[in-house]
């Protein structure tokens, strides 16, 4: 168990962007959110999934809904509070422990603001080890768990308890709720106990994010590239280097989809790579190959500053650093992909693990 | 015949420009800019009228470009204290105002901060009805301890009738003479980042006036009686009521004028403009000839605000940039003699190896050097010239935004360093005057406005909503002082919302007209 510190918090915030495989919503919102709630509530516990009790109530929260309607609209934090509040109520137990849904993204700051306000620890885990478009798209689900009840909140004093039929009722009635509630709501679902977080959370990946951050960081401050330091010492691989020559957009049912051309610079010269994106970069292709696919972390930075370049943001002309890291194991499985694999976003083809050698180097 | 006046403040220079009624330019000076700037503006007005034998009678419209209200941020001089109302509760409690602001600039400009219920959802609705009976209190409470109010409602940029409402309360209870600030009609989405450019905004509202009085003063010193305007971050004006409402829109005249007078000059739309000064050279791009925006917030004084800001790529390399080291191990800049180049440089008999120098030693500036060089100079030389031209490949290759050639203008002191050919260039092109083309920028004389709205496409067509929100945003921009007949869109963005259903789109349209010039039409500004 540690305490948080105002420079860990913009090292999560830096470093989920990062995981956030180029989408997830800005993450300095909640870095704003959790500075704040710390400030004014005083300092967060990170504890590690070992150091969770067997039985205690543990409960994944975050927001859900539009980026652009997050940043106008910015949390009033009460609507994490009622959230909470009514899901200690439905389940007569006291929570005990908050953890982040995704490790991507500014939900993965979020749990932070809800911990220094009750005064309860945030596990070091997620459901995700990374961030996904859909509420489902989680390792508790794939392990059989209930979201229910899932408690969704809102500024105005609204909360709404959902018992869904299944994932994809689950995903459906959230999203059109979220609608009705003003675009942006505080989510809190999957109430577990201490064993099923063990047994079923991707442990580690705030530590992660926050080593992440803190490697940039350093990059910013010192001459050393963050880039080589992420090979080095977490089994990240270098999947391209180039710069960006096309990029292709469209919007299909809510989500940006498209496509990024990129020729290659330095040890890639002369070869050519293809990223297909829905919100997050989602496969790499190069020469007709397929070379990395979700679940697989597909991170694109820029080549100098070694910042997270997004899906929104990625534009003709862009010097880039594309790196694969490696999902959780519990992706990799058959049911991992049918969830979370290519297919389920509709790319005709299956899951390539990312290569384990590196190919050049930066 | 009738002549306009464009005049850019820069940190070391000012400079003045004439232009005919056919916007061609007929003469423009460079003077040092002066501490008391007015004196400055004076002596540039004065030269230009001298110079070109042009009454100041004859000039009808006087543009100023000028980095004071930057510097006051930066400097954090002459700020206003500011009172600030959010609207919002009960949401955005989340975090208050001014959050990440550098102390010294909070010190400067005050914490006084009110939140109070109210604001609207993404499609218009209130969240909770406003409260007016807070703003009053809001008002009472900051009364004699702040010097403007800025007010910040969410969702307003789509929906302002709360901020309406509220500045007119503010009125009632503060005076009418307070200057209030609404954020709906500064800057677009994104509560924080808008917050904090109204908040400067107000700030600045002592600066504007400074400013707006001293060049007033100086065009009545020369005898001029021209209607004034204001350049803006977009490349269009303001006249002087609005340069007092909305300072912060001159924040980043300066390069914005370069790029706009370096299309004019060349009379091209479309191009990318290379402008190379003494330190730094600033790439940028303008398309139906105004500059292409940033999609990043920019930064002003370490606050980040969402204001729109040019697309611009700062290389670090100017005529005055130091070179270090030999042929195998050069080292360019960062440090730069400046304006001292006369002084320093080895070609004007200093000691000092600059840009400047590199180019006249492989004779690519059209002077005999005053020094003798060497082999190993010049191919030191040769080396230097060849880091500048790739960096600002780099550059011209990073903004163009796509793989075709395009039209590159090169202007400013120090675009002789530049070849005639570049990689990514179908052309390259040096303007005349292109050395003043910033004060060009500023007398061009357009007015612009912007519309942004979230709409949802599942009631209404596209067309119709794009349709309606055109006629809106001509409207928006002939009010501006715009002449109906030259209005024309110069910008489209449409964004849909991801991660909800319901066909939600942001649009954002911009639009600009030349300024109406007869007295009965600027009566009404």
């Amino acid at each position: 168990m540690r305490e948080l510190s105002r420079e860990s918090v913009s090292d999560i915030a830096v470093g989920s962007a990062v995981l956030g495989t180029g989408g997830g919503g800005d993450p300095s919102l909640g870095q704003w959110m959790a500075i704040h709630a710390i400030e004014e509530y005083g300092p967060v516990r990170l504890i590690t999934v070992d150091e969770l009790d067997r039985d205690s109530l543990v409960v994944p929260a975050g927001m859900m809904g539009a980026p652009t309607v997050l940043v106008e609209k910015i949390p009033g934090g009460q609507e994490l509070v009622n959230a909470y509040q009514r899901m200690e109520t439905l389940l007569g137990k006291t929570i005990e422990a908050i953890m982040p849904v995704e490790a991507g993204g500014v939900n993965s700051l979020l749990p932070l603001v809800l911990a220094a306000q009750k005064g309860i620890p945030v596990v070091d885990a997620d459901s995700m080890g990374r961030a996904f478009p859909e509420v489902h798209m989680t390792v508790f689900h794939l392990n059989g768990l209930s979201p229910e009840p899932a408690v969704l909140a809102d500024e105005k004093g609204n909360t709404a308890v959902l018992y869904p039929a299944d994932g994809d009722w689950y995903e459906g009635l959230a999203r059109e709720l979220t609608v009705r509630m003003g675009g942006s709501v505080a989510v809190l679902d999957y109430p577990l106990r201490g064993e099923q977080v063990k047994q079923s959370a991707i442990p580690g990946t705030l530590s992660l994010a926050e080593r992440v951050g803190s490697m940039l960081r350093q990059f910013h401050s010192r001459e050393n590239s963050p880039v080589q330091s992420m090979i080095e010492q977490l089994e990240a691989v270098l999947l391209f280097q180039g710069k960006v020559v096309d990029v292709e957009r469209r919007t299909e049912s809510g989500f940006a989809k498209g496509k990024v051309c990129l020729t290659g610079t330095g040890s890639y010269r002369e070869r050519e790579c293809e990223l297909l994106f829905q919100n997050e970069f989602l496969a790499a292709q190069g020469e007709g190959k397929v070379i990395a696919t979700t679940p697989d972390l597909i991170c694109v930075l820029d080549e100098e500053t070694g910042t997270p370049v997004t899906t929104e943001k990625i534009r003709y002309g862009m010097r880039t650093v594309v790196i694969g890291l490696p999902c959780h194991p519990k992706w990799r499985t058959v049911d991992g992909l049918n969830l979370v694999g290519p297919r389920r976003f509709g790319y005709p083809f299956d899951y390539v693990p990312i290569p384990k050698t590196i190919q050049g180097s930066v | 015949m009738h002549y306009r006046m464009g005049v850019d403040v820069g940190g070391s220079h000012t400079d003045a420009v004439l232009l005919d009624e056919n916007l061609c330019c007929v003469h423009g000076v460079k003077v040092p800019t002066t501490a008391n700037v007015d004196s400055g503006i004076r002596e540039a007005v004065e030269r230009l009228g001298k110079e070109s034998g042009i009454h100041p009678r004859q000039v009808k419209l006087a543009t100023l470009g000028t980095t004071h209200c930057a510097n006051a941020v930066v400097e954090r001089k002459n700020l206003s204290r500011v009172g600030m109302i959010r609207i919002g509760a009960p949401a955005t409690r989340s975090v208050p105002p001014m959050v990440g602001w550098p102390e010294d600039l909070k010190k400067a400009i005050g914490s006084v901060y009110f939140l109070v219920r109210g604001g609207r959802e993404y499609n218009g609705t209130p969240i909770v009805p406003l409260d007016l009976e807070e703003i009053r209190h809001a008002c009472r409470q900051m009364k004699g301890l702040v010097d403007a109010v800025a007010i910040t409602a969410v969702f307003a940029p789509t929906d302002p009738a709360d901020e309406d409402l509220a500045a007119e309360i503010v009125r009632e209870e503060l005076g009418a003479s307070i200057p209030v600030t609404r954020s709906g009609e500064l800057a677009g989405l994104g509560l924080l980042d808008r917050e904090n450019a109204t908040i400067l905004n107000a700030a600045l509202n002592r600066t504007a006036n400074r400013v707006i009085e001293g060049f007033r003063r100086a065009l009545e010193q020369a005898g001029m009686q021209a209607n004034i305007f204001f350049g803006q971050n977009d490349g269009t004006m303001m006249p002087e009521k609005m340069a007092r409402r909305f300072p912060i829109r001159m924040i980043a005249c300066g390069p914005v004028h370069s790029l706009r007078g370096a299309a004019h000059l060349s009379k091209m739309s479309d191009a990318v403009v290379v402008d190379v000064g003494g330190t730094t050279t600033d790439v940028g791009m303008v398309s139906n000839r105004f500059p292409r925006e940033s999609i990043d917030p920019a930064e002003i004084g370490g606050v980040k605000i969402n204001a729109s800001m040019p697309d611009l790529l700062s290389v670090g390399v100017g005529g005055g940039t130091v070179i270090r080291g030999g042929p195998e191990d050069i080292c360019l800049g960062p440090d730069s003699v400046g304006h001292r180049l006369t002084q320093l440089a080895r070609c004007f008999g200093g000691s000092t190896w600059t840009l400047t120098d590199a180019a006249a030693a492989i004779g690519r500036i059209g002077w005999t050097p005053f020094m003798s060089v060497t082999e190993e100079e010049k191919q030191r030389s040769q080396k230097a010239m060849s880091v500048v031209k790739n960096r600002v490949e780099e550059a011209i290759d990073r903004i163009k935004g796509g793989p075709s050639p395009v039209s590159v203008i090169l202007v400013g002191g120090g675009s002789s360093l530049l070849p005639d050919e570049l990689t990514g260039a179908s052309q390259v092109i040096r303007p005349p005057h292109h050395e003043v083309a910033n004060a060009v920028g500023a007398a061009l004389g357009q007015v612009g406005a912007q519309v942004e709205r979230i709409v949802s496409l599942e009631e209404e067509s596209r067309d119709y909503v794009y349709q309606h929100l055109k006629k809106e945003t001509f409207e928006a921009t002939v009010r501006q002082g715009a002449d109906p007949k030259t209005v024309r869109l110069i910008s489209v963005e449409e964004i849909p919302l991801s991660y909800l259903p319901g066909k939600s789109v942001r649009f954002r349209l911009k639009a600009a007209g030349d300024i109406r010039t007869s007295a009965e039409d600027t009566a009404v500004l």
